[in-house]
């Protein structure tokens, strides 16, 4: 379909004789936010890895705004317009705010003139004031020159989102971006995904943090054992058998709405 | 200038390039053991091209184009292997170069080798220069840039479009190329060479001058391969000037100290990316893309 941005197909995933991803597809409409939820280990991350290139499919297909990317290597794919955060942050730690924003600008900047471009000897020049620009747009102007590794976790985390933004993606892919973040700190970075929802960038996000998944998102896709039991909106999911069973077992005893919601946010 | 200070001159040059050709790679996160290597095929490179009628400005270069074709070549599967491996394998290549001429009669084999033409500290010194404002250059680069995230994490920065293994591939070649000049520069300035000269204590030092010097910044692998340079030379000088021959023969001890509490106070070597900033901080900003905050 013209309005999906991403479409997943029939995907395949296993490791060994553990079948991580079993016949997974969903689609992610252009301009939504879509999150990706399920129990402990129903594969989420796993998707993500496949949709970047960290691990070959074993069979679907992935085609990202029209274009079939299951056999592009994973250097390549942020070229064609996706870009990710990642779980357990992945800034790096020797090199200082801006030039982790400027990494996320290599896609644009692969051609040898642009890799043999000076940018530590001219302070001013365009790609590092493009990172500034974006760090001031996202509200961490107080950091440039800092080593990341000192920074507070929630600035860390915004620098993450920041440098996935650099590279200009049509769909940005966000693993678990408020796990570990105080109230403030989670107000602050849904406040920065909000901001970059609205200026046309397709969000989708893993996420365990259901307050987050109501405030933020349109969409819902839940994965458990690697397979897909429900997309809709997130005011429909809390009501879907699979999905409560999924979280608490089968036992209907146990399957008030209120444990639901409670399970949903504690796991 | 005195012929006791020339000589350490053109020594201290050797070093600091020896230890760029070192830092290319680490800086991208790889360990090279194999410095005697690339410096015995400069050397001999240089050598045999400059016996051949080629003059030295040309031979020098030649032997550069040369190492770094092997140097590119054994890239390729040397770059598989990591860590300790790494180390290994490399040390290994150094081994097979030196086996190879040791037996190859053409270039002197375990009698040595006469280099015709003489380079003096007239060509040295600016060659070293050259050497250190080209690297300063390179990691001031997006090439520079994508070492130093390679070095931080690999995945990651293929995930953003890092062509990691052109990257190190680029690193490990000019590292090579560098080392070979190095061998050329050293073959050029004292008219004879044998293998035995260039043997793994020569790796070691290099390597352990850029790795306890710094391998974030190309301050390190200048300030390390200074530092190891100097000081031990400092020391005999001292014992000679005092008369206390007891330093002079124990100044390794020292030495050895000094090494020891390095790695213990200064793990990510002498040179850190943080104590450039510290320094840079009441100027304004160091050189780099980031001024400091406050300033901006």
């Amino acid at each position: 379909m013209a309005d999906d941005v991403l479409s997943i197909e029939g995907l395949h995933k296993s490791f060994g004789g553990l079948k991580v991803i079993d016949d997974v597809g969903f689609a992610v409409k252009r301009g939504s936010r879509t999150a990706l939820i399920g129990p402990n280990g129903a594969g989420k991350t796993t998707v993500f890895n496949l949709l970047t290139g960290v691990y070959p499919v074993d069979g679907g297909t992935m085609v990202l705004d029209g274009r079939d990317i299951t056999r592009v290597p994973a250097k390549d794919r942020v070229i064609f317009g996706m870009s990710r955060s990642f779980q357990n942050i992945r800034l790096m730690p020797h090199l200082s705010t801006v030039e982790n924003v400027m990494l996320g600008q290599h896609a644009r900047a692969r051609r040898l003139g642009d890799l043999l471009y000076p940018l530590g000897f001219r302070p001013r020049n365009r790609w590092a004031t493009a990172a500034k620009e974006a760090l001031e747009e996202a509200g961490l102007e107080t950091y440039p020159g800092q080593v990341v590794a000192n920074l507070p976790y929630g600035v860390q985390k915004r620098i993450e989102v920041v440098r996935a933004m650099v590279s200009q993606p049509r769909l940005l892919l966000l693993d678990e971006p408020a796990a570990g973040l105080n109230q403030v700190e989670a107000q602050q970075l849904l406040a920065l995904l909000e901001k970059v929802s609205e200026s046309g960038v397709t969000l989708l996000v893993v996420e365990h943090d259901m307050h987050f998944v109501h405030n933020l998102c349109d969409h819902v896709a839940v994965l458990n054992f690697g397979k897909k039991i429900f997309e809709g909106t997130p005011a429909e999911v809390n009501d879907d058998p699979l999905v409560r069973e999924a979280y608490l077992g089968s036992d209907t005893s146990m399957a008030g709405r209120g444990a639901a919601e409670g399970a949903a946010d504690a796991s | 200038m005195s012929g006791y200070l020339e000589s350490q001159l053109i020594i201290l040059c050797l070093n600091v390039i020896y230890a760029y050709g070192i830092f290319l790679p680490a800086a991208s996160g790889q360990l090279n053991l194999g410095a005697a290597g690339f410096i015995t095929i400069g050397a001999y490179a240089s050598a045999w091209f400059n016996a051949s009628g080629v003059p030295m400005y040309l031979a020098i270069p030649a032997a550069m184009v040369f190492a770094a074709t092997i140097g590119f070549v054994i890239a390729f599967p040397i770059l598989r292997t990591r860590g300790v491996y790494m180390v290994l394998a490399t040390f290994a290549f150094a081994e097979v170069v030196a086996g190879l001429i040791i037996n190859l009669e053409f270039l002197g084999a375990a009698a040595g080798y006469p280099v015709d033409s003489h380079a003096d500290y007239l060509v040295v010194v600016p060659v070293t220069i050259l050497v250190v404002l080209l690297c300063f250059f390179l990691m001031s680069t997006r090439l520079g840039l994508a070492m130093r995230s390679i070095h931080d994490d690999e995945a990651v920065a293929t995930l953003f479009g890092v062509d990691v293994r052109l990257a190190k591939v680029a690193a490990f070649t000019l590292g090579a190329a560098l080392m070979s000049l190095g061998g050329a520069l050293y073959a050029h300035h004292y008219n004879y060479i044998e293998t035995q000269t260039f043997n793994v204590l020569v790796s070691i030092y290099i390597l352990l001058y850029v790795l306890l010097g710094g391998t974030q910044t190309a301050w390190g692998p200048l300030v390390g391969a200074a530092f190891f340079t100097i000081v031990p030379e400092a020391l005999r000088q001292i014992a000679t000037a005092s008369g206390q021959a007891w330093i002079a023969e124990s100044r390794f001890i020292f030495f050895g100290a000094i090494i020891v509490l390095m790695m213990v106070f200064r793990p990510e070597g002498l040179v850190t990316r943080t104590l450039i900033d510290r320094i840079a901080m009441p100027f304004g900003g160091r050189s780099g893309p980031a001024p400091a905050p406050g300033a901006a």
